[in-house]
């Protein structure tokens, strides 16, 4: 045994050195060696100023929602009434509790924006994972043995497709007293996986009939490994487009449902929450709502332009 | 044309019955009584609470309050609202108009803007201004519209001063454009998305050059040729959206206090009355079906090489 695994990594040495003596002199003279498809996309993806503006601001963000005291002193939950919202932002305190004012109970909007976005970020990245994993598994089974399942998942995509999302998700929400974080990620989850579902199960679709699906299947190889190693690769650059795409739809999500009462509550931080409170004040402190508000959109407008820059970089017809 | 319009309708009924199952389920399945949010935080009597759920069927099996509800709905009976006793129809038809005035709006909103500026952009594919769309519909799509909604009421009414900031019971159609317009901004991002793409792409196509070489006057190449070919994925979209419109209107009526479905529903939630918010939600899964009907016999019209068997 041992002197066949010696020769075996002896014939795979000499297998490999010859190999990039062919390759090279091609590629040498050629107008540019071929890549796959993820290092072509990385390749444009560095060069694109929306994805390194995106990334920027999403490491800022998720550094925000991972040790929010880095960027703000104080608890969010403090409140001063001594602060109340009668005492006016102090724009050159940057990072300072003050820096945008204080709200109608006196806590620091600035340390109550910072705080808020763990909730948003961790439900946008949860519910994106869990939306995409059960939607890709669901629709690559379908669209890759067809027949009853790939009808039962067809007509159950379009009965969620039939329901409005935000009213679907307000009376699953409602029916809890207690609304957690992982309240609202499974209801949004459960409401969200249809979109991913078809879009993998017509990615798989358009790849299961491809020659290397068919050799690998004369091949012998087993069901998991044709799904794994040969369709889940070449179907996965839609399902991840959507994926990333959806991600800034489901942190507005959250905090439009947060907003309208059925989502997030206290004590947890939420932005859809005290854009909601700022109300109240809109005449004397308007910069309770509008802070928070202006964070809100921001965070959104990165993950998409993120999603879109990742669009762009994968999607071949856009090329 | 008849048999393919019989057999989608015959396809519709599995998913009516599919979407209103689910909405019927989540909302009776689930923790949360009805009659007890009736009394409230008061002390009520246990027999009474009996004899209430017996008189509303609420102690019936769940799949047999789903037929009760299901035959009765399609005979026209949403039942009655328990609080008030009032029939759940006429509820809904108090509120159905307001609604569906300020979805139509926000339609016709997006509609003619979008489709504007999407033609406008896609004409010159890459220029300044193409770019400066790119730029303004991002924003659209990234401001959520309850802040949007804050927004508009903010500057509007407290700063300009130009409309109250709710608008009043008589809701008239002046009052109404400014939440149409608040309502319709996130399509108005993807209507003119959508067809600055297609303008783009239609752009490039050899019969746009046939035109153009035949001596066709710009405004005919652009207003019939390019155009109409163009509307395909456009109006596929908007045939979705008035659902999504007069769903998505509980935010904007929430935010500038409009009587319509969406401040029904929200209400309903609040009381635990299923009975409205799953006859509100199979009237929108209604008009949605309706409309993806629509939207697929449009086509049909808009491409001749379309046809329905």
């Amino acid at each position: 045994m041992p002197e066949k695994t010696a020769v075996d990594s002896q014939n795979s040495k000499v297998a490999d050195t010859p190999v990039p003596a062919t390759v090279e002199p091609e590629t040498g003279n050629g107008t540019g060696k071929a890549r796959s498809l993820w290092s072509d996309a990385w390749h444009d993806l560095r060069r694109s100023p929306l994805f390194l503006a995106s990334s920027l601001l999403i490491v800022m963000l998720v550094t925000m929602a991972v040790f929010p005291s880095l960027f703000a002193d104080g608890s969010p939950t403090e409140a001063d009434l001594a602060n109340n919202y009668l005492k006016p932002p102090n724009w050159s305190h940057i990072m300072q509790p003050d820096w945008f004012g204080y709200d109608i109970q006196g806590r620091s909007v600035w340390t109550r924006m910072v705080y808020g976005a763990r909730a948003s970020i961790l439900v946008g990245v949860l519910v994106t994972l869990i939306v995409t994993a059960v939607g890709s598994v669901l629709g690559m089974l379908a669209g890759y043995f067809g027949g009853i399942w790939d009808t039962l998942l067809s007509r159950l995509t379009d009965i969620f497709f039939g329901i409005p999302f935000l009213l679907g998700a307000m009376v699953i929400l409602t029916t809890f007293d207690k609304r957690t974080v992982w309240v609202v990620i499974l209801a949004i989850s459960f409401l969200g996986w249809t979109t991913i579902a078809r879009v993998a199960r017509g990615a798989v679709i358009s790849v299961k009939q491809a020659d290397y699906v068919v050799a690998a299947k004369a091949l012998g190889a087993s069901t998991s490994r044709i799904l794994l190693r040969h369709i889940l690769p070449n179907a996965l650059a839609p399902i991840i487009v959507v994926a990333t795409i959806s991600l800034g739809g489901y942190i507005g999500a959250e905090a439009t449902l947060s907003f309208l009462g059925v989502g997030l509550s206290e004590p947890v931080v939420s932005w859809g929450v005290d854009v909601s409170r700022g109300f109240q004040s809109i005449r004397n402190a308007p910069y309770v709502l509008i802070m928070p508000s202006v964070l809100v959109s921001i965070t959104v407008l990165s993950f998409l332009m993120f999603g879109d820059a990742v669009r762009n970089a994968l999607d071949p017809k856009l090329r | 044309m008849g048999h393919y319009v019989a057999r989608r309708l015959l396809q519709m009924i599995p998913v009516f019955i599919g979407s209103t199952a689910l909405v019927f389920l989540m909302m009776y399945a689930l923790p949360g009584d009805p009659v007890r949010a009736l009394a409230g935080e008061q002390y009520s009597d246990p027999v009474q609470i009996a004899a209430l759920k017996a008189e509303l069927g609420l102690d019936q099996p769940i799949w047999l309050q789903y037929w009760d509800y299901l035959t009765g709905l399609v005979q026209g009976d949403f039942g009655r609202q328990i609080a008030s006793g009032r029939p759940v129809a006429d509820v809904i038809a108090e509120a159905w108009p307001v609604t569906v005035q300020l979805a139509l709006f926000a339609l016709v909103f997006t509609t003619v803007v979008g489709i504007s500026l999407g033609v406008i952009a896609g004409l010159r594919p890459n220029s300044l201004r193409d770019r400066g769309l790119l730029l303004l519909t991002l924003v659209l799509v990234s401001v959520p519209s309850f802040v949007l909604g804050r927004m508009a009421q903010y500057f509007f009414a407290f700063q300009l001063d130009l409309v109250e900031p709710n608008v009043s019971l008589d809701e008239s159609w002046t009052e109404l454009l400014l939440p149409a317009t608040v309502l319709g901004a996130l399509s108005l991002a993807y209507v003119a998305r959508l067809t600055r793409t297609s303008v783009a792409e239609n752009l490039r196509s050899d019969y746009i050059r046939t035109a153009i070489a035949k001596g066709l006057p710009r405004r005919r190449v652009i207003g019939v040729h390019l155009l109409r070919n163009s509307m395909i994925p456009v109006v596929t979209y908007l045939g979705t959206d008035l659902g999504t419109l007069m769903a998505g209107a509980v935010v904007t009526e929430g935010i500038f206090n409009i009587h319509g479905i969406g401040n029904l529903v929200f209400d309903a939630l609040g009381h635990r009355e299923g009975s409205t918010v799953v006859g509100v939600v199979s009237l929108i899964v209604v008009v949605y079906l309706i409309c993806s009907l629509l939207v697929d016999l449009l086509y049909a019209v808009l491409d001749p090489r379309i046809r329905y068997a």
